[in-house]
C-alpha cells in the first residue's frame, strides 16, 4: 500500500469513546497470583531508562548493576528487558551487560528534538549500532509532521531503519507534541508502514507524555495493521509510568486490545525509570504481607 | 414550639471522613461503623478505614516530612499555637461531641480545654527542646562536636479511646512540635470529637499529609501500622498487653520505635512535659574540624 492509501485509510478518533474505553481499564480488579504475574510481567517489560544531560559512565554502570541484579533479596525476579541509553554511553552498557541477556538500546537520530540535518542523524544511529546497541529508540520529525509533510517523515523512518541493520527500531512519535489523538493515529500507521519495529509514545522530555489514551490510540493502530497485513509491531509508552498500579492498567490494555500474544517483553516495553523500584516494593509486599518502604531498596 | 411547626428546620447532619493528605475521603472500603450515644441512639456514620487508607497516607505523609521537619521550631510552634486558636473557636462543638457519647457537660469542657492547653504548652517548647536537648561535646582531637535532636519521621500514632480527644492532643502535639508527621489511628469508642479535630487541623496552617487522620478499629489496623516499614515510630498511650506485644514484636521489621506513655499522662490533672517530644527524636553528632 502506498504511504497516501495508508493515510487515507487512518479512521477517524472519537476521543470521548477512547477515554471512556480508558476509564474501563482502570476498573478491573487484579489481586493475588494474577497480580503477582503482572508485576512481574511488567518489570521483565521495563527499558531501564537514563537520558540526562549529566549522566555519566558511573551512572550508567550503576544502571546496568541494577539491570542485572534488581533486588538480591528475591532470588526469582525476572531481569528487566533493556537499558536505554544515550549513543555516546552505549560502549559502557554494552560492556556492562555482555551476555546476560538485558538488551542495550540506545537513542539516537538527535534525541529528543531530532532538529538536525538528517544525514547526522544516520551516522549517530550508525555509530550506536556500531558500538553494541541492540535496539534504537528513533525521535521522528514532529514539525515535517505536523507541517503535513509526511513523505519527509516516512523517507527518514526507512533510512533510519537501513541504518539500524539488525538492531530492533522503535520509533518515537512524540504524542505531547501531536495535538490530536488522530495525529497520533496517522503517525502510528506512518511509522508502522514505513517499517517500525514498536512505536513509542514519547520521550519524557515533554509533558504530557504517555498516557492511556494515546496508548490505546496507538495499541489500535497495531491492531488494525496485524489485521490487515499479519505484521506483529510492538509498543512502547514511554514517561509517566511511575507506579505498579498504572502499569498494571496498561497490561490490561494491552490484554484486552492486541491479546495475548503481546503480553511478552519482545512486544511491549516500559520506558520508566522509577517504575522499577515501585514493582519491586509491591511484590515484596505481595509476598511478604508488609507494605515497604523505599529505605530498603537501591536509589536508581 | 411544636416539633412538627412549619419553621422548625431540619438539621443538617455531619458525614464523618477520613483525613488523608489534606483532604477529606471517604475510606476506599466503603465500609462505614456506627458512633451511637450513651442511650443507644445513633449519632452517626463513620468512615471504617482499610489498610489501603492506611498505606494513602504513609505515601503522603512521607512526602510532607522534609518540609515539615525543615521548618524552623518557631514555624512550627506558631502552628501548633494556631491550632490551639481555631480550637477555641470550636469549643462547643467539641463539647457537644464528647458529652453526646457519654461524658458528663463539666467533664467534656475540661477535656477539651486541657486539649487546648497542650497544643499551647507544646507549641513553645518547639523551638526550645533542641537547646535542652542539643549538646557540644567534649572531645580530645581539635574537632568542634556537637549533637542536635532530629525528628525520626513518620509516627503512627494509636490514639487512647478515653479521652479521645485529650488523648489525641497529648500523643500529636509533642510529635508535630519535633517535627515528626503523623498518621493517627483515633478512638474507636469515641470517634466523634476528633475526627472534627481534622476541621480544625485542615483550617490552622498545618501542611497537607502531615497529620492525617483515620477512623476505625484498631483490632484490624494495629498490625498493619505497626509491620509498616515505612513508619518509623509508634506512639500510645492505652494499650492493652496483648497489643502492646503484637507492636512490639511487628515493630522489630525495620525496627520502629514503639513509645507507650503512661495512663496518667493522658489525664486531665497530669502534663506529660518534654519527654514525649524528646522520645520521637534521633540524635545527629556532628565532628566539625577546627584548628587548635
Amino acid at each position: 500500500m502506498s504511504l497516501s492509501a495508508t493515510l487515507a485509510n487512518s479512521p477517524p478518533i472519537d476521543s470521548v469513546g477512547v477515554a471512556e474505553r480508558v476509564a474501563r481499564f482502570s476498573t478491573r480488579s487484579i489481586k493475588k497470583s494474577s497480580k503477582m504475574e503482572a508485576l512481574k510481567l511488567a518489570l521483565s517489560m521495563i527499558d531501564l531508562t537514563t537520558l540526562e544531560g549529566k549522566d555519566t559512565e558511573d551512572k550508567v554502570r550503576r544502571l546496568c548493576y541494577k539491570a542485572r541484579h534488581l533486588h538480591v533479596d528475591l532470588p526469582d525476579l525476572p531481569t528487566v528487558a533493556a537499558v536505554c541509553v544515550y549513543p555516546t554511553m552505549v560502549k559502557v552498557a554494552r560492556e556492562e551487560l555482555n551476555d546476560c541477556g538485558v538488551k542495550v538500546a540506545s537513542v539516537a537520530t538527535s534525541f529528543p528534538s531530532g532538529q538536525d540535518d538528517l544525514s547526522l542523524r544516520i551516522q549517530q544511529t550508525k555509530g550506536a549500532v556500531r558500538d553494541g546497541a541492540q535496539e534504537i529508540d528513533m525521535v521522528i520529525s514532529r514539525g515535517r509532521f505536523l507541517a503535513g509533510d509526511y513523505q519527509y517523515v516516512t523517507d527518514e523512518i526507512v533510512a533510519v531503519k537501513e541504518a539500524c541493520g539488525e538492531a530492533h527500531l522503535k520509533v518515537i512519535l512524540e504524542t505531547g507534541e501531536l495535538h490530536t489523538l488522530e495525529n497520533v493515529r496517522k503517525a502510528s500507521d506512518l511509522a508502522i508502514h514505513a517499517g517500525a519495529d514498536f512505536i513509542k509514545t514519547s520521550t519524557g522530555k515533554v509533558q504530557p507524555a504517555a498516557t492511556m489514551e494515546v496508548t490505546l490510540v496507538m495499541l489500535e493502530a497495531i491492531r488494525d495493521h496485524f489485521q490487515e497485513t499479519g505484521k506483529i509491531v510492538g509498543m512502547k509508552p514511554a514517561g509517566g509510568i511511575s507506579n505498579s498500579k498504572i502499569a498494571i492498567r496498561y497490561l490490561v490494555m494491552l490484554r484486552e486490545t492486541l491479546g495475548n500474544r503481546w503480553l511478552t517483553p519482545k512486544l511491549f516495553r516500559f520506558g520508566a525509570s522509577s517504575l522499577a523500584n515501585d514493582l519491586l516494593m509491591q511484590i515484596v509486599k505481595q509476598s511478604s504481607g508488609v507494605y515497604q518502604s523505599s529505605n530498603y531498596f537501591s536509589i536508581d | 414550639m411544636s416539633s412538627n411547626s412549619p419553621d422548625r428546620r431540619l438539621s443538617v447532619a455531619k458525614t464523618y471522613k477520613l483525613y488523608i493528605g489534606g483532604k477529606f475521603p471517604r475510606t476506599e472500603s466503603g465500609r462505614t461503623f456506627e458512633a451511637r450515644s450513651h442511650s443507644g441512639d445513633l449519632l452517626a456514620n463513620l468512615c471504617r478505614a482499610s489498610r489501603k487508607d492506611l498505606r494513602e497516607a504513609v505515601v503522603v505523609a512521607r512526602k510532607a516530612f522534609p518540609g515539615w521537619a525543615k521548618r524552623s521550631g518557631y514555624n512550627r510552634g506558631q502552628i501548633l499555637y494556631r491550632i490551639a486558636e481555631i480550637m477555641e473557636g470550636r469549643i462547643d462543638q467539641l463539647v457537644n461531641e464528647i458529652s453526646s457519647q457519654g461524658v458528663a457537660q463539666k467533664k467534656a469542657l475540661k477535656e477539651v480545654e486541657t486539649s487546648i492547653e497542650r497544643f499551647v504548652y507544646y507549641a513553645g517548647w518547639a523551638d526550645k527542646y533542641a537547646q535542652i536537648h542539643g549538646s557540644v561535646n567534649p572531645v580530645s582531637t581539635s574537632h568542634f562536636n556537637f549533637s542536635v535532636p532530629e525528628p525520626m519521621g513518620i509516627v503512627g500514632i494509636i490514639s487512647p479511646n478515653e479521652p479521645s480527644l485529650l488523648g489525641l492532643a497529648t500523643l500529636l502535639a509533642p510529635a508535630l512540635a519535633g517535627g515528626n508527621v503523623v498518621i493517627s489511628l483515633v478512638s474507636e469508642t469515641r470517634p466523634l470529637a476528633p475526627a472534627t479535630f481534622a476541621e480544625i487541623l485542615h483550617s490552622s496552617d498545618v501542611p497537607a499529609g502531615v497529620v492525617n487522620i483515620l477512623t476505625g478499629f484498631r483490632k484490624e489496623l494495629l498490625s498493619d501500622f505497626s509491620t509498616h516499614m515505612d513508619v518509623n515510630a509508634i506512639l500510645a498511650a492505652d494499650l492493652s498487653l496483648k497489643e502492646r506485644k503484637l507492636t512490639e514484636e511487628n515493630s522489630a521489621l525495620n525496627l520502629k520505635r514503639v513509645v507507650h506513655l503512661p495512663a496518667k499522662a493522658i489525664s486531665a490533672t497530669d502534663n506529660p512535659g518534654i519527654s514525649p517530644i524528646l522520645s520521637l527524636q534521633e540524635t545527629k553528632t556532628t565532628w566539625h574540624p577546627v584548628g587548635t
